[in-house]
């Protein structure tokens, strides 16, 4: 199991040298550098933007660039934002929970209908609910984000006027510092009435946006998994027993069917990173998604290694937990070899 | 009043290419205590019959039959919940397949003293303490480390030993056997059986014994069911069976035995079992019976009574020689 874990470990370092290597030179093929960005149409006296790229290193040579951002990340030092001056480590851990919160809730979205319509469409195969799970599950695959995040928008804010539009909390009627940067939780301890749950409604449309493509992964994963598990002959087992179908459906048949699952879910990490970008973006979310999308259009630099390092890396150490987690759900890894 | 009691049970599958009837006409009756063998080759039925008794089948499957009683209830007319009240306390099964018979994902233990919590009303520490109690009966050293075990931590053996005792778990009257040594090593089907016939004999359950082994069938079993294509074809007492079988299609199995063959050569039968697409309009055999006649390839078989073994034949054999039924009777 050490071993394992050792090993599995030092895989993941040259996926993290790749990543770097790949960050810095996506962000500078990017046309414009950070200079450029700010000063706009009117331009600027040469003197002084040699002056303002000598400022930032820029005027070196790129693979010296290149050598000075990589010790800066040995080192844990992610640089410092050109617009805000703020370190970028600072500026992500603020604007993260943001983005975790949502992801979070996307994903417990998608897992808590993802499994159950699986396991039913697969029990029921061939019936009505198999066939409209599947059909609706493809839709929501296939739906681009921002399209479906303003479908609900319309749908739900305008029309039903049932949850806010953008956001994560009425700022008229609540205000609160920060504690844990989760709102619902900073709601919880604000002891304003009413805070969280205008943090729930506030999280409802960005966490169905957010959850229905891994919610349709999850339900087809699970769907196609189950169905190989329930002509098992231990499925018969259990049957034979005389135990009752949900615990034979639900016990002996979930837990193996579950198990290529739960590296989907894993997966779905990076997607729903990913995702959030996009629904960030739309629901004006104040999370990391939004900051990048930003951060391009300023070039800054710093920002955009610094941010999609760590974004990677996080889904880097997911995977890696699901790796373990993975082993923990089947004993023929965790005893063999 | 039979423990188990099965008249005209048929089975027949919804496939792609129209029904097919892999189960036809199938009565049996087995007393308490007893040991009834089921003969017959791959596709003839035998599995898919004793999973119609407990309920197994996919739901592809339609089952009819005049009676299915078990210990005077009607297994057809109880509701799903309480057919299971039945299926893995009164009868029990074991598979064919050890290895994979096993929920991969749970210990031995686990897995052996989930039948008892479902049926018995028994503490944990008594369920646990039944679990060695019960690894100790089938002969599995250490019993308390084994129960700690998961299924691919044993051999196909142990794994069987482990099947048999999760079907004792709940004291049943009627074990269900199917081909139970099949996918085991020689070294190790002669031990299995051996505990099998020990348990049945010391615990006085009803065991039925699905086997494709004429030798396991001649050692064991009291009475012998023979099947074909899906058709019980003959059934009579063991030694009955094997002094004068009255279907040509035993007979030619039981000349097949290489204990009994007489030449250099190894008598066969020709052909294969019919399937969906080329099943034959009279007796399913004629095509490969050596004794066909024209009316055995056009019009299905009457059944014989009990003295010629409840043949399934037009010409019954007696002493190896073909008779009309009215003659032969």
């Amino acid at each position: 199991m050490f071993r394992f874990f050792l090993r599995r470990v030092a895989l993941t370092l040259p996926t993290f040298v790749a990543l770097m290597f790949v960050t810095f030179v996506a962000v500078r093929l990017v046309p414009g550098d950070p200079i450029e960005a700010r000063t706009g149409e009117r331009g600027i006296a040469p003197e002084r933007l040699a002056m303002l790229r000598h400022d930032l290193g820029l005027d070196q040579p790129v693979w010296q660039q290149f050598l000075h951002y990589a010790n800066g990340i040995l080192h844990g030092d992610f640089g410092v934002s050109i617009v805000t001056k703020t370190p970028i480590l600072h500026e992500f851990a603020i604007l993260f929970p943001a983005t975790l919160e949502l992801a979070f809730c996307g994903l417990i979205f998608a897992i808590v209908l993802g499994i159950p319509a699986g396991v039913i469409a697969a029990v029921k195969r061939g019936s009505i609910f198999d066939h409209s799970v599947m059909t609706v599950a493809l839709a929501g695959y296939s739906m681009p984000i921002f399209w479906w995040g303003l479908l609900l928008i319309m749908f739900m804010s305008e029309y039903l006027g049932l949850t806010p539009v953008s956001g994560r909390m009425d700022l008229i009627n609540y205000y609160f510092e920060p504690v844990t940067g989760f709102m619902l939780i900073d709601s919880l301890l604000s002891d304003q009435e009413g805070a969280f749950g205008a943090a729930v409604a506030h999280l409802i449309l960005p966490s169905i946006v957010l959850g229905t493509i891994p919610l349709a992964v999850i339900a087809r994963m699970t769907r196609s998994s189950m169905l190989e598990v329930l002509s098992e002959d231990y499925v018969r087992t259990a049957r034979a027993k005389g135990l009752s179908p949900l615990r034979v459906v639900g016990l002996h048949a979930l837990r193996n069917a579950l198990i290529p699952v739960v590296t989907v879910i894993g997966l779905q990490t990076g997607t729903l990173l990913a995702g959030a970008v996009l629904t960030e973006t739309i629901f004006a979310w104040p999370g990391v998604g939004k900051w990048l999308i930003e951060s391009i259009s300023r070039r800054d630099y710093p920002a955009l290694q610094g941010g999609i390092m760590l974004i990677s890396g996080i889904v880097i150490l997911v995977n890696l937990i699901v790796d373990l987690l993975y082993v923990a759900i089947n004993p023929r890894i965790r005893h063999g070899g | 009043m039979p423990l188990l009691s099965i008249r005209n049970l048929s089975v027949t599958f919804a496939t792609g290419r129209g029904p097919f009837k892999a189960v036809d006409g199938v009565d049996l009756d087995v007393e308490a205590g007893e040991l009834v063998a089921i003969v017959g080759e791959s596709g003839s039925g035998k599995s898919v019959a004793m999973l119609a008794v407990m309920g197994l089948l996919p739901w592809t499957a339609k089952v009819t039959a005049d009676r299915l009683s078990f210990d005077g209830q009607d297994l057809a007319t109880l509701t799903p919940r309480e057919r299971r009240k039945i299926i893995g306390r009164d009868i029990a099964m074991i598979f064919q397949e050890p290895m994979s018979s096993l929920n991969p994902c749970f210990t031995v233990g686990f897995q052996i003293r989930e039948a008892m919590a479902a049926h018995l009303d028994l503490s944990r520490a008594q369920r646990q303490a039944r679990a060695v109690e019960l690894l100790e009966l089938v002969g599995i050293p250490e019993p308390v480390r084994r129960l700690k075990a998961f299924p691919h931590q044993l051999s196909g053996g142990m794994s069987q030993r482990v099947m048999i005792a999760m079907a004792l778990a709940c004291r049943p009257k009627l074990i269900i056997a199917d081909e139970p040594t099949t996918a085991l090593d020689v070294t190790i089907q002669a031990q299995i059986l051996d505990l099998l016939l020990r348990l049945q004999s010391e615990s006085g359950v009803g065991l039925v014994l699905i086997t494709h082994d004429m030798g396991v069938v001649a050692e064991t079993s009291q009475r012998v069911c023979v099947q074909y294509a899906g058709q019980q074809i003959e059934m009579q007492t063991t030694r009955g069976l094997f002094r004068d079988p009255h279907h040509p299609y035993t007979s030619a199995l039981l000349a097949a035995l290489p204990e009994r063959a007489h030449g250099r050569l190894l008598p066969s039968i020709p052909g294969v079992v019919p399937g969906l697409a080329d099943r034959p309009k009279g007796c399913l055999f004629s095509p490969r019976c050596r004794f066909a006649t024209d009316t055995c390839r056009t019009v299905p078989p009457p059944r014989a009574n009990a003295a010629l073994g409840h043949a399934l034949c037009h010409t019954p054999l007696v002493d190896g020689v073909p008779r009309a039924q009215e003659i032969a009777a």
